[in-house]
């Protein structure tokens, strides 16, 4: 069993001087942010291809676009504060809120708009907080709040999706005006002109006639089979990023698979929305369309699967995280039915991500081996 | 196999990727060539450090006593050969500081006999004979920790243990000399364990042994019913021998922050310990070798080898077919608790396991920007501490909130820093701030 090894003689090994001294672990799992924003861009990727089959490549063009103003932002402050410009930049982080960004923005965005929305991202949202890591609130969706509240027209001024551009569609008269079918009757071509977003028509409707015959009537009409159909495959009027469902699912899956995000946080949220959204079209049916129409419209699924679960701006403990996510859930469903916005998920995780400290505090767990003080 | 054993493990922790087991796993323990200077340590052991009892120019024989223990917490120290005490002074130490060392220039005799008498008969002897020669043979936990070994059999009589617990969970990547230990001699192992056993006056032992080193539980179990121990198979995860883990997965039992195991009813001692106090019962000879794990990519060949205590670190490599690239960092223990070396003449003590080189490459520090929350840390932490805020309060300044948020039960295990992705000193930080409380504990104790 024992055997004897001979000694070499002709080893040299370097002096002292040059070995590297430092505390344990001296092993790494290998991650880095970079490989984790990396990951991110990867989950939008489905995405970003989707918007672009479904807005052209002007939609491609414009998530570009405003990632390059954020990198270019990042990259400003960075000079005028005296930091690492590449360290800053090349994590990649700004990469990634300018993709989200853009995933908030509808196609027909004019052009000096995400300057100022990558601004409002990079230095109101990030690095007036000291850059990563310390921003209290996402930064994407802080821009997003910011230019809808500064620049509503170009905000909401939604152009249809590829599908909706033909004639074919027949659901498709509810989301135009009079003068914009005689026009898609005529062929004509369709640049410029305006439609509505299914929850758009909600809000209105809710504001004219909430929870009358009328209304339920509306509602039936909006959220039918075919244009669930239509809405599934993301073929209606909205924000780049929001409307494709099986590019976000498989999103959320590659998230997963690379343990990006706890996949608790997505499914409570978009759950929390369902059940009431359900409950409450099953008590009043004209007050609020059923709950397959909320998850497939608006931004929840965006969200729910890319903001709601940013490591930054969520909570660290693992319950922390459910309690976000059914915060965000609840108050979404709030706005959604009863506030003044058509939409609420912005709204929603901007609020809940200012209650993280809280949460933080009330939901980390007790030490192993706990003793409570006398 | 999996499925007919009744696998535990413990809360959080984690698994490391690539653990390196492999390199050295399956090569025999070797024994190695007499050297002609071996550098005895005298700090061995967590206490006092021994005084020594011989002086330069002195002739020892192997086995020899040539430090006496200084009171209870201390243990003695025994020449690893025979030969000639050439030097009594400062050498680099395994932490880094400079410590008092015992030289011994051999005469190439390795001339020595047993000084303590054989108890054969061990299973109807004293208790109180058997712990004694546990302080005579110098026996520390050869985890890592260096504890006395005595002082964790000395329970006060208040104090009720119903559960001794031998740690083979070896769950530091890249070490696997338990590993072979148990595997080539499980007798010894399994003895040893009885006999502790015996001193502690506990009948319910158990070898905790990871899932992956099933060979070692095969070995061990051809000889627990002999000696009346049993063998609990662990799930392999990170720190799964780290003591409070350990008995969290074995008993169910919760070790109360400030506590000792003993608190819980459990002692803990490492399955190379029983092994070095078989030797010390049936052979009747003092701790003066150790199986040592020399390993990393960039050694030529890895191994496991039964150095010498007092071996430099230099040879032991050079007894490992040396290395294939420049190192970048010297390690003795495992790559998650070890700690990094200046040096290659740093000799090998009692509670080295392991001689761990990392290429240059994978050896430099890491930089960090700032913690991105994600959490992982917290998953991580065994002690369900929160690793992130802690490190960010302590870097702040802010040793007191860290102190709030229970930054003394942190057992410094690193898989907060380990799966960190961006890298932050989180171990660095904690050691920090344990530091400075102990030292305002001690002043306020002073006034």
């Amino acid at each position: 069993m024992n055997e004897t090894v001979n000694t070499p003689t002709d080893i040299k090994l370097p002096a002292g001087d040059k070995l590297v001294i430092s505390s344990s672990p001296h092993l790494s799992s290998g991650s880095s942010l970079r490989k984790i924003m990396g990951g991110v861009l990867l989950a939008l990727l489905p995405q970003i291809i989707a918007s672009t089959w479904l807005f052209g490549f002007r939609a491609l063009g414009i998530i570009i676009y405003t990632a390059l103003c954020c990198v270019a932002a990042e990259a400003l402050w960075c000079k005028l504060a005296a930091k690492d410009v590449w360290r800053n930049i090349s994590d990649c982080s700004a990469v990634v809120t300018g993709v989200l960004l853009a995933m908030c923005l509808p196609v027909s965005i004019p052009l000096y708009v995400p300057p100022i929305g990558a601004l409002l991202a990079i230095w109101l949202g990030k690095q007036i907080y000291g850059g990563i890591g310390n921003n209290p609130f996402n930064p994407a969706l802080v821009a997003r709040v910011g230019l809808l509240i500064a620049l509503p027209a170009a905000m909401t001024f939604w152009t249809p999706s590829r599908g909706m551009k033909s004639a074919e569609y027949p659901e498709i008269e509810r989301f135009y005006s009079a003068e914009a079918m005689e026009k898609i009757k005529s062929g004509a071509d369709l640049d410029g002109v305006s439609c509505a977003t299914p929850l758009g028509i909600v809000g209105t409707t809710a504001k004219i006639c909430n929870n009358s015959p009328e209304a339920e009537a509306n509602f039936a009409d909006i959220s039918g089979i075919a244009l669930q159909k239509r809405y599934f495959w993301g073929d209606r009027a909205g924000c780049l990023g929001e409307t494709c469902v099986p590019a976000l699912l498989l999103g959320f899956v590659i998230l997963v698979a690379l343990n990006l995000i706890n996949w608790c946080v997505p499914l409570m949220f978009v759950g929390t929305v369902a059940l009431l959204t359900g409950i409450i079209n099953i008590a009043f049916p004209g007050v609020t369309p059923y709950a397959i129409f909320h998850i497939f419209n608006g931004g929840l699924l965006l969200g729910a699967i890319f903001m709601a679960t940013d490591m930054v701006t969520s909570p660290i403990t693992g319950r922390g995280c459910f309690f976000f996510a059914i915060g965000c859930g609840v108050l979404t469903t709030v706005i959604r039915v009863w506030g003044n916005y058509p939409e609420g998920v912005s709204f929603a995780i901007l609020f809940m991500n200012s209650l993280v400290p809280l949460i933080d505090r009330w939901f980390s767990k007790r030490p192993f081996g706990y003793v409570p003080k006398r | 196999m999996k499925s007919s054993r009744n696998v535990m493990t413990f809360y959080g922790g984690i698994h490391p990727n690539g653990d390196g087991k492999r390199l050295s796993c399956f090569n025999c323990i070797q024994s190695v060539p007499l050297l002609e200077k071996y550098n005895v340590i005298l700090a061995q052991n967590a206490g006092k450090a021994p005084i020594p009892v011989v002086k330069k120019g002195d002739q020892v024989k192997k086995y020899q006593l040539i430090a006496k223990a200084d009171g209870f917490v201390s243990a003695n120290l025994h020449a690893p050969t025979s030969g000639i005490v050439s030097a009594i002074g400062e050498i680099q130490g395994t932490m880094g500081i400079p410590t008092m060392a015992i030289e011994i220039t051999s005469d190439g005799e390795d001339a020595g006999s047993a000084p303590f008498e054989i108890i054969s008969d061990w299973e109807n002897a004293d208790p109180a004979l058997l712990k004694q020669r546990v302080i005579d043979a110098g026996l520390v936990g050869m985890g890592g920790a260096s504890f006395p070994t005595h002082v964790k059999l000395s329970i006060p009589p208040e104090k009720q243990v119903d559960t001794l617990i031998l740690n083979g969970a070896e769950c530091e990547p890249y070490l696997t000399a338990d590993h072979r230990l148990m595997l080539e001699f499980p007798e010894k192992v399994v003895r040893g364990a009885a006999m502790i056993g015996r001193i502690l006056n506990v009948s319910n032992i158990v070898i905790g042994v990871e899932i992956n080193k099933l060979d070692a539980v095969e070995a061990l179990e051809k000889y627990t019913a002999k000696y009346g121990v049993n063998v609990a198979v662990l799930h392999v995860r990170y720190p799964q021998g780290s003591e409070k883990q350990l008995i969290n997965a074995i008993t169910g039992r919760t070790v109360k922050s400030g506590t000792l195991p003993m608190d819980a009813g459990c002692v803990v001692q490492n399955v190379a310990t029983c092994a070095a106090l078989d030797d010390a019962v049936m052979r009747g000879i003092p701790l003066v070798e150790r199986v040592v794990t020399v390993t990393g990519e960039i050694v030529a060949k890895p191994g496991n080898f039964r150095f010498k205590i007092g071996t430099p670190a230099l040879e032991a490599v050079r007894l490992a077919g040396g290395v294939t690239a420049e190192p970048g960092k010297l390690v003795f223990g495992g790559p998650m608790m070890g700690f990094a070396q200046r040096s290659f003449k740093v000799p090998i003590g009692k509670n080295t396991s392991g001689i761990l080189l990392i290429p240059q490459e994978k050896a430099f520090n890491f930089e960090s920007s700032g913690c991105i929350r994600c959490g992982r840390c917290v998953q991580g932490c065994p002690m369900s501490l929160i690793p992130c805020l802690l490190s960010t309060a302590i870097e702040s300044g802010r040793i007191d909130l860290a102190a709030e948020n229970h930054v003394m039960d942190c057992m410094e295990c690193g898989s907060c820093a380990y799966v960190c992705p961006d890298h932050r000193p989180l171990v660095q930080n904690v050691r920090r701030a344990k530091a400075e409380l102990r030292r305002q504990l001690n002043s306020t104790k002073g006034k």
